[in-house]
Formats: C-alpha cells, sequence, structure tokens
C-alpha cells in the first residue's frame, strides 16, 4: 500500500521546472511539501494526478500500492480515468472555488461516489452513501441539499474532503488544504484530515507554506526551492535543527516560531506615547447592512506613531470598520475622530492626507495598465505633490528607480505590496491602514514587509492600524491589539498581555491558533 | 405537502411576484413613452398619407377634403394621439388606411409566419450553435475550434441579404430543395418554405452564440472545481457537464439578447424571401405613414422584447441559487 516516488520530474516550456525527487510514504503516514510560490510544490501535485497546464509534462514513476500511475501521459484521460479517484485524490486550497456553486453538495459527493462504484446509485442508495461521507467529516445530513454559499469556508472545506474521499484513494495530496480558511477553522480541518487519515491508513501529500501547518501533523519533510529539494528528513528533527540556509531563513521568518519566542520586527513603541492625545478615537462605531449588524458599537483608540493591531476572523467586522475609519463605508451610528476634529461619514469631506489604506491583494489593487511611476505620480498628484518626488517614494519602499518604467506585472507579490504602500504613503497620511496586507505573501516576504512597514513608523511617525487573521503576525509588529469578534470589540491590550493571559475564550483560541497548537487532541474527537 | 411546506413556498414565491409586478409596471411606462414618441415621429416624418391613398387617381380638393374628414386628418395631433390612445386601452386597434381592414386583423394574419420564422431560426441556432461552442472549448485550438471560429466570423460579418441571395441561389436555384419564395400553405408546406430564411437568420444569431459559448466554457473549465472533478476520476463528459451547467448563466443572458435582436430583425430575411410576415408589414405601413399599424406594431416587438427579458431574469433564479438566495434576502 505504500506510495513511492521514484524519479518524479516535471518538465516545463522552458526546460525543467522540479528535478527529480524520490520519497516514499508508508499508508497512515503524511510527507509535507513546503516552499514559498515559485517552488515547485504544486506542480509536483499536479503531476501526480495527472493535470499539468498544457506544455508541461512529467517524467519518473509513481506507484500506488505497486500499481504504476501514467505520470508521463499527462492529458491522456483515459489512461488516467482508473487511476484517479481510485489511487489518488487532490484537495485543493480554495473551497470556494473548487466546488461548483450551482450543484448541490450531495450532488457533488455523489458523483465521486458513482465513479468509485462505476454506476450509477439508486436514489436511496445514493442518499445513504452521501450521508455516511457527510458524518465521516462531522457535517449533518441536511449539508447535502445545501449550495456551497449557504456553508462557511470551514464546512465547504469538509464537503470538498468528503467528495475527494468518497472513491476510498489510498493517497491524498492536499494542496495548502487551510490557507483560504480563518484561524480558527484551520486547525479543525488539519485534525480532521489526520483523524481520517489514521483511520483509513491513507497516504498523505501535505503542501503548505506555513510550517505551522507542517508542524506535529507530518512525518517527512520535503524543503523545496525554485524546483529543487533542499532539505529532506524527519518533520521534527528538520524544524528543530535546520541544515540548509533556506529552510533555516524559513523558519526564522515563521511568525509562529516569533510568536513562541516573543520575537518582534518592530520595537514596542515607549509606554509614555500612551498618555499623549490620541490620534485616532473611534466611539460606539455601529453598522448595519441591512438587517444584519455588523458593527456593533466598536471602540477604538490609536495614539500617534502608535502600531495597532485587529485580530477576528472573516465577518468579525474588522474590515468594515478600517473601511468605516477610511470613509469608504458610511457608519450607521457612532463618532470617529482624527486629530482633534470629527470625520463625517463618507468620503465627501475627507483629503487625502487623512487616512490611506493598503489591501490584501497586490495583484488587484494596482491598475495593470499602468507603469510604477505613473500610478506614484497619480497619487503625488492628489496630495499636490511633484512627479519628481517619486524616485524618492520607490527608494522609501526599498526599490530601486527603474521600477518607475515597469508595469505590476513585471513585479513579484512583495514588489508589488512595496508599491501599495508607497502610493498610500505619497499624501503623507497621518494614519496608515494595512488590511490583511501581508495575508497574500510568502513567510519570508510577508517578515520583510512587516520590516518595512516598523521602519517607515519610526521614520515617518505615521501611526498604522494593522488588520489581519492571524494573531502571530500581529504579534510581530503591533504595540497593542484588538481582538474582534462577530462585530464586537472582546478584548484589546498590550500585544504580549493579551497573548499572555487571554480572557475571552475566543481570543484563547486564536492564541492556540497563532501557536497552531492543536486546540483538538489528535486522538480524532473533533 | 405539508401546510409548513406550502407556507414555506408562499414566501418564497414573493419576492418573485414583487419583482414580476414591478416588471410589468416598468413595461407599461415603456410602452406609453414609446407609443408617443413613434406617434410624433410618423406625424413629423415627411410624406402625405392622402397623397398614398389616392395614388394615381387626380386628387381634386373635394377627393382630399373627404378623405381628410374621413380619416380625421386635421384635427390637432394630440386629439389624433388621445383617440388613437382611447381606443388603443379599450382593446380598439384601429383600422389600417392602406389594407382598409382592422390593425388587429392585419397583425392576426401574419404573427404566425413570423413568430415560427423567429422560433426555427433560434432553435437552428441554438441547437447547433451551443454543442460546437462547447466542443471548440474543450478542445481550444483544434479543428473544429477553428473551423468553428471562421463559420462565426463569415456569420457575423455577412449581411442577411447577402446570405440569403446565396442560399436562394444554391438551395433552391441550383438544387431545387427548398422554395424560391412565398408563405406556403400551412403545415409541412409552410415549414419547408421557412427552412432557408430561418438558416439564414440562424447563421448570425449562431455566430454570436458559438463566442459566448465558447468563451463562457473555456472560463469555467480553467476553474477550480473543473480540475477538483478531474482529480477525482469524474469522467470527461460529467466534468463538461457541469462545466456547461455554470457557463448556462452567461450564454442564457447572451442568447436573450440575441433573441430580441432577432424579433426586431426579421424584416431583411422577410423581404429577401417575400415572406407575408410582420416584417415586411411594418416596412410597407412605415412607407406608407399607416399609423395605427405602426403603433401597434411596435408596442408588440416591445412586449415581445420586454417577455423575453423577463424571461431570462426568471431563469438565472431557476440556473444560479446565489441569485436565488439574494431574492430570498430582498424580501
Amino acid at each position: 500500500m505504500t506510495v513511492l516516488l521514484s524519479a518524479l520530474t516535471v518538465h516545463g516550456p522552458a526546460g525543467v521546472m522540479v528535478e527529480p525527487i524520490d520519497a516514499e510514504i508508508a499508508p497512515g503516514a503524511t510527507l509535507a511539501l513546503i516552499g514559498e510560490s515559485g517552488s515547485g510544490k504544486t506542480l509536483t501535485a499536479k503531476s501526480i494526478v495527472g493535470l499539468l497546464p498544457r506544455g508541461f509534462r512529467a517524467t519518473g514513476q509513481v506507484s500506488v500500492a505497486r500499481q504504476d500511475l501514467p505520470v508521463t501521459r499527462a492529458g491522456d484521460d483515459a489512461a488516467w480515468r482508473r487511476a484517479r479517484g481510485s489511487s489518488v485524490s487532490l484537495l485543493l486550497q480554495d473551497p470556494f472555488t473548487s466546488l461548483t456553486p450551482v450543484h448541490r453538495c450531495g450532488d457533488q459527493i455523489a458523483w465521486t461516489v458513482e465513479v468509485a462504484a462505476g454506476r450509477r446509485l439508486p436514489k436511496g442508495a445514493r442518499r445513504a452513501a452521501v450521508e455516511e461521507r457527510l458524518a465521516e467529516v462531522n457535517l449533518p445530513a441536511r449539508v447535502a441539499d445545501a449550495f456551497p454559499h449557504e456553508l462557511s469556508g470551514g464546512m465547504r472545506q469538509r464537503v470538498a474532503i468528503a467528495a475527494a474521499l468518497a472513491s476510498d484513494p489510498q493517497l491524498l495530496i492536499a494542496d495548502e488544504p487551510t490557507t483560504a480558511l480563518d484561524a480558527s477553522n484551520q486547525a479543525e480541518i488539519l485534525d480532521l484530515l489526520r483523524r481520517i487519515q489514521l483511520e483509513r491508513r491513507l497516504s498523505v501529500i501535505l503542501i503548505s507554506h506555513d510550517l505551522g501547518v507542517v508542524r506535529g501533523r507530518t512525518d517527512q519533510v520535503l524543503v523545496m526551492r525554485d524546483g529543487k529539494v533542499v532539505e529532506r528528513g524527519a518533520t521534527a528533527a528538520v524544524l528543530a535543527a535546520p541544515e540548509h540556509p533556506y529552510t533555516r531563513a524559513l523558519i526564522e521568518a515563521d511568525p509562529v516560531v516569533a510568536a513562541r519566542t516573543g520575537a518582534r520586527i518592530a520595537e514596542e513603541s515607549a509606554d509614555g506615547s500612551a498618555e499623549a492625545e490620541p490620534l485616532l478615537v473611534c466611539e460606539g462605531v455601529t453598522k448595519a447592512f441591512g438587517a444584519r449588524t455588523v458593527l456593533d458599537s466598536v471602540d477604538l483608540s490609536i495614539a500617534p506613531g502608535a502600531i495597532v493591531g485587529i485580530v477576528g476572523e472573516s465577518g468579525s467586522g474588522k474590515s468594515t470598520l478600517a473601511r468605516c475609519i477610511a470613509g469608504l463605508e458610511r457608519e450607521g451610528d457612532g463618532r470617529i475622530v482624527l486629530g482633534g476634529s470629527p470625520l463625517a461619514p463618507g468620503r465627501a469631506s475627507r483629503t487625502p492626507d487623512q487616512v490611506q489604506i493598503v489591501f490584501q491583494d497586490p495583484y488587484s489593487s494596482l491598475n495593470p495598465m499602468m507603469s510604477i511611476g505613473a500610478i506614484l505620480a497619480e497619487a503625488l498628484g492628489v496630495a499636490g505633490r511633484a512627479a519628481s518626488e517619486v524616485p524618492a517614494m520607490l527608494e522609501m519602499v526599498g526599490l530601486p528607480a527603474e521600477f518607475a518604467r515597469k508595469r505590476p506585472a513585471e513585479l513579484s507579490g512583495g514588489e508589488r505590496q512595496r508599491v501599495a504602500i508607497a502610493r498610500a504613503l505619497a499624501p503623507q497620511p497621518r494614519l496608515l491602514i494595512c488590511d490583511e496586507s501581508v495575508s497574500a505573501l510568502d513567510v519570508s516576504v510577508q517578515a520583510d514587509i512587516l520590516a518595512l512597514l516598523a521602519r517607515l513608523r519610526d521614520e515617518l511617525g505615521i501611526a498604522i492600524l494593522f488588520i489581519s487573521h492571524d494573531l502571530a503576525v500581529v504579534r510581530m509588529i503591533a504595540d497593542t491589539v484588538t481582538v474582534m469578534w462577530d462585530g464586537r470589540v472582546v478584548e484589546s491590550g498590550p500585544c504580549h498581555e493579551v497573548l499572555e493571559h487571554p480572557t475571552h475564550e475566543y481570543t484563547r483560541l486564536l492564541v492556540a491558533a497563532a501557536m497552531r497548537e492543536n486546540a483538538v487532541p489528535a486522538d480524532g474527537k473533533d | 405537502m405539508s401546510i409548513a411546506d406550502t407556507r414555506a413556498r408562499a414566501s418564497r414565491l414573493r419576492p418573485l411576484g414583487r419583482m414580476v409586478a414591478v416588471r410589468v409596471l416598468g413595461v407599461l411606462g415603456v410602452l406609453f413613452a414609446l407609443s408617443i414618441l413613434v406617434f410624433s415621429m410618423m406625424y413629423l416624418a415627411p410624406g402625405d398619407i392622402v397623397k398614398n391613398l389616392l395614388g394615381n387617381r387626380p386628387a381634386n380638393p373635394e377627393v382630399v377634403a373627404a378623405v381628410r374628414e374621413q380619416y380625421r386628418l386635421d384635427d390637432p395631433v394630440v386629439v389624433q394621439y388621445l383617440s388613437w390612445l382611447k381606443g388603443f386601452v379599450t382593446g380598439d386597434l384601429g383600422v389600417s388606411i392602406r389594407l382598409q381592414q382592422p390593425v388587429a386583423d392585419a397583425i392576426g394574419d401574419r404573427v404566425g409566419i413570423t413568430l415560427a420564422l423567429c422560433l426555427l431560426a433560434f432553435v437552428v441556432a441554438v441547437v447547433s450553435a451551443v454543442p460546437l461552442g462547447v466542443r471548440s472549448a474543450v478542445k481550444a485550438g483544434g479543428w473544429v475550434d477553428r473551423t468553428g471560429n471562421a463559420m462565426s466570423i463569415l456569420g457575423l460579418s455577412a449581411p442577411t441579404f447577402a446570405v440569403g441571395l446565396l442560399l436562394l441561389y444554391v438551395f433552391a436555384y441550383y438544387l431545387p430543395i427548398f422554395p424560391v419564395y412565398g408563405g406556403g400553405d400551412g403545415g409541412i408546406d409552410t415549414l419547408r418554405h421557412l427552412v432557408l430564411p430561418a438558416v439564414t437568420l440562424a447563421l448570425g444569431l449562431g455566430a454570436i452564440i458559438v463566442k459566448l459559448t465558447r468563451t463562457a466554457m473555456l472560463r469555467e473549465l480553467e476553474s477550480d472545481y473543473v480540475t477538483f472533478a478531474r482529480s477525482r476520476g469524474l469522467g470527461e463528459r460529467l466534468v463538461r457537464r457541469i462545466a456547461l451547467r455554470n457557463a448556462a448563466i452567461p450564454i442564457v443572458t447572451g442568447a436573450s439578447l440575441v433573441l430580441t435582436f432577432l424579433v426586431g430583425g426579421t424584416v431583411l430575411a422577410e423581404t429577401t424571401y417575400a415572406l407575408p410576415g410582420l416584417g415586411t408589414l411594418l416596412q410597407d405601413s412605415v412607407l406608407f405613414k399607416d399609423i395605427a399599424v405602426v403603433q401597434s406594431l411596435t408596442l408588440l416587438v416591445a412586449v415581445v422584447i420586454a417577455a423575453i427579458a423577463l424571461i431570462a431574469d426568471l431563469t438565472y433564479i431557476l440556473l444560479d441559487p446565489r441569485v436565488r438566495r439574494q431574492m430570498g434576502a430582498a424580501s
């Protein structure tokens, strides 16, 4: 039943994309593939299920329970039909896109069941099979009748797991299965996968950029970089004593490690600043979309030059609060005061030198048709500053002046986010809001951007409101943290205090997730 | 079905009813505005209905006065419009001056052939274009894709009358399979007479639908749920069906737009094939300044177009559970 990869290689249009990989995964064991974007980990996964993009092909051998998969024949559906599903299944990152939105969850699971059975099942048997699969992932039977959009992210990923496993494969490849989920859901999904894996004696390849996901849940690890395996070994040994400098750098950049050791990127600002007149005060800010209250009387205070973190999961209202402060949403009730003068709701009375915002996705927040220079010149122009300051803006965020001629598509994710930060700082705002601004980035890039933000705070004396779903990231940079849940502030205080002595139950959950502690024992009780 | 079920169902249907009611009211407003617009344009357009009526006969002042008296042409334009409107809302569409018969009869005689033509053209277009679009997307760059692409460009760019003449030349003259002109004597014979005009119209329509289907399918086939479905071993036919079900929403939008375009655009095909349909009736009536017929016909076309748009919107609700949920949330 063992899974063997021998000399598995992926070739692309420009030559070898992934150099030969050898590995052995015993039944019930997990192999972790870690690396940053572009390391070749996803190509490796796709080569094992024969779904490489056009122009790519694989060589080498993969055998599952002594049967060879037709890895060299990507695109040959007839050859792959029997292997996919029964031997190997692939679980994708984003449960919002991996299920079809117009089909009921039960049908999506039933398709896999029927493929494995090789025939259509009568209605009753079909329903029974679907309910059995749902029960395995701890979902009630009624989920079968729901459409994916009626479920939360965590529930959708459970449905996807049920669908992926409904054909009883012997190898499951999970490609970043929790990256798109909230911190509190991540641990649950990983523990669920682990439990099912042990029950079924399933071999798993877990792909992640997140060392915290890998720690304690995998047996072997391959660290990949630029299509090469740079380090391999037992997970615990590699994480405890990394040999390759790249592995060491990855571990150092990992917010989880930092949260455990207390390492920080930004100096904590002196306590005295809290006594100064606060720069921003929110009092009783309330906002409802229709009948749903998304902000329920939220209070927040930011001292000049402070970095304040807001943590919460999607739907907690943290982004809506940021958008109200920036004037992008109109709060229904409450007061927002900046530097002593109240800000009216909405954008009409705002000036660009008050509040600026940096969004999560640097791929969509920059206009692809404009050069970097034009993007920055436009932002400078809004504040009445000359376009000749573009090189200085680029230098400020650590980019060379030649970048002014480039377009966003030529830049990496981290470089784009630097441009987005420069653009936000062009009107010299008093408050910079970073809304999940590092969440889409690889850990090492994430650490660089956090360091940049800390340096900018020190140099410019600007205050930063830093929003994230990950307490570990906030811990590295913020002076104080506010925890939001269901539109309300449940806890706030200095970062180290909240992490060390969480008082609210939800904060405790977040702290556990930040430390990647198993919130639930791995013995299968979920 | 229990009472609770019925009640739940009723509460789900309520926003739907409200949407339909709002739409119907909106359409009534559009019809009213349209009737004023068309009436005034007909009134202002050059040409004299009296001359058209008398034709080559000598027009002495008494005859002209009698004609003007008979059709109330000397009333102020507002009075003329109001008397038309009064008749229209009470169900009297007026009398066609040109045909000397009630407008309702004139339209009734011809509506069948135009509806049959539109329906046939639409069915031919959809039945041939959707599978071709799917096939083109699945094997993008293959020979079906390239041939389909070439044919779409041809279908889009060739003018209707040119295609009509070409088809007539080939299939009615060289290979006398289909009749050259006319609407036939009903039943199978009429269907035979409608084949060439329908194909003529379907070519342009189909070209648009092929393109729409191909683009929508290409996008869906790239999506994660297709990768996930394939990785679980689902067969290619099932995968395509799932993708097509997701692509159906943009395809229905496109097809409904195309259908409205078709309803207004049968006149060229009807003229080329000398079909006694609404398109030719509208053309002749406009030239003759036969206001009553033009008014009723424009409003009829507007109603049909509004109905198609409404049906398309109702189809989204059927096709997309997310839209259904928004409707529910709006209540």
